[in-house]
């Protein structure tokens, strides 16, 4: 079945223009490997990015910058012979394995990586009542990402947010009221929205969730009641 | 409809990146940084502030292109779409340390295209022309919305707040933006 909740056009400009930081640009970026309809409004987008730089530049900005062409265009040349010198093969990124039968990976890139392998690697921790997630690092202070596997018949534990919510479903399904959310379906969250994501019979539900991080405080006894007061 | 000619100044910098790609032709790639050199700097202006953070920026971009441009496919290529995702990602990767993750079209579990459509190469042509057509012909509104989204990196929140528009106004302006531009080039929305 082909995927039924795509990106919405706010996060996806986002994306587009460069705004998405690290946490959440997994979550986006992984929904595209899989999606070929978003990554042809991705595709318009950056038409747009181009059709936009393109455009004549405004006096203003051009005035406040190097006035001199010929000097940029002269010190660009000096770095692209000191470059030529230099071997010029970039180092490519490191990928994680997949799984050894091809079409059975079931974490795509940019995910995997992250994970260090396929959902057959990952080191569950369990979170009670049967469920189990991976915390998954990065350097975004703003995000919390992990995988969830929730198991078959049951609710997503410990829910309730206070800010957004991305969830991507990588194997089963989960209801959502009456939407069902499958191999790469997609959901936003905030705030305002009330939900309890039950997962399908039959099979556990493996999905990744980013989230905003809880915030951060300086002193250690407001960090300390943190928990008890629930900010 | 029209017919795309040779004098057509997208298709000529295409072309030009295609023989920097090809030949490492020096005067091609001089002839695109005369072109695109002052708007990529532009558009690092606008976020960075500093002029020389702005040059050096536009430099790196203009390094990249002549890296990479046996990569670009002159044929059906975009050369300004390849250029503003240089720039663009060369700007994340400035301001922010950390990764900056990406699908990849040759992972083993990336989903493909359904179908590629047999004549691309005219394709592409076509949509980067009409793209630029309904640009011009977008409301004046919804074309200041898109220019602060790529340019200014501003997010839905801070675009209502700089037009002191209601947020769900800045979110239908832009969607209706994409919606038409979408419906330009034959997509459904
Ligand atoms: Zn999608
Ligand atoms: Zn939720």
């Amino acid at each position: 079945m082909s995927i039924q909740h795509h990106i919405s056009e706010e996060l996806l400009l986002d994306y587009a223009t460069g705004q998405l930081s690290e946490g959440w640009r997994i979550a986006v970026a992984t929904h595209l490997a899989l999606c070929p309809s978003c990554r042809r409004r991705l595709a318009v987008m950056e038409m747009t990015g181009g059709a936009l730089i393109a455009e004549p530049v405004d006096e203003e900005a051009t005035q406040e910058a190097a006035s001199d062409e010929s000097a940029s265009w002269e010190s660009l040349r000096k770095r692209l012979a000191a470059d030529r010198a230099q071997t010029p093969d970039a180092e490519r990124p490191v990928k994680a394995k997949a799984s050894s039968q091809a079409g059975q990976t079931v974490l795509p890139e940019p995910l995997r990586s992250y994970v260090g392998g396929d959902v057959d690697t990952v080191k569950w921790r369990p979170l009670g009542r049967g469920a189990y997630h991976l915390p998954i690092e990065t350097d975004d202070g703003t995000a919390r990402v992990r995988l969830l596997r929730i198991p078959a018949g049951k609710p997503v534990p410990e829910h309730g947010h206070r800010g957004r919510e991305l969830t991507l479903v990588l194997s089963g399904s989960f209801h959502d009221g009456d939407d069902l959310f499958a191999r790469g379906d997609f959901e936003e969250a905030d705030e305002t929205l009330q939900h309890q994501p039950i997962a399908t019979d039959g099979e556990d539900c493996i999905c990744l969730a980013v989230t905003d991080a809880p915030l951060k405080f300086r002193s250690w006894l407001v960090r300390a009641v943190q928990p008890i007061i629930g900010i | 409809m029209t017919k795309t000619t040779d004098t057509d100044p997208r298709e000529e910098m295409a072309h030009l990146i295609g023989r920097i790609g090809s030949d490492g032709d020096m005067e091609a790639f001089e002839q695109v940084f005369r072109a695109f050199g002052p708007r990529v700097r532009a558009y690092m202006m606008r976020l960075v502030r500093d002029p020389q953070a702005a040059e050096e920026l536009m430099q790196e971009t203009m390094m990249t292109v002549w890296r990479k441009a046996a990569q670009f496919d002159a044929e059906k290529g975009n050369a300004a779409t390849w250029i503003f995702t240089i720039a663009r990602n060369l700007r994340i990767d400035s301001y922010r340390r950390s990764r900056r993750p990406d699908f990849d079209p040759n992972d083993p579990a990336f989903v493909p295209d359904a179908d590629p459509t047999a004549d691309q190469t005219m394709e592409a042509r076509d949509d980067e022309r009409r793209l630029h057509a309904a640009l011009e012909e977008l409301p004046p509104e919804q074309r200041r919305l898109l220019d602060l989204a790529f340019f200014d990196e501003a997010s839905h929140s801070e675009i209502a707040r700089r037009l002191d528009l209601p947020l769900g106004t800045v979110k239908s302006r832009i969607r209706l933006a994409f919606n038409r531009l979408r419906a330009t080039l034959g997509d459904r929305s």
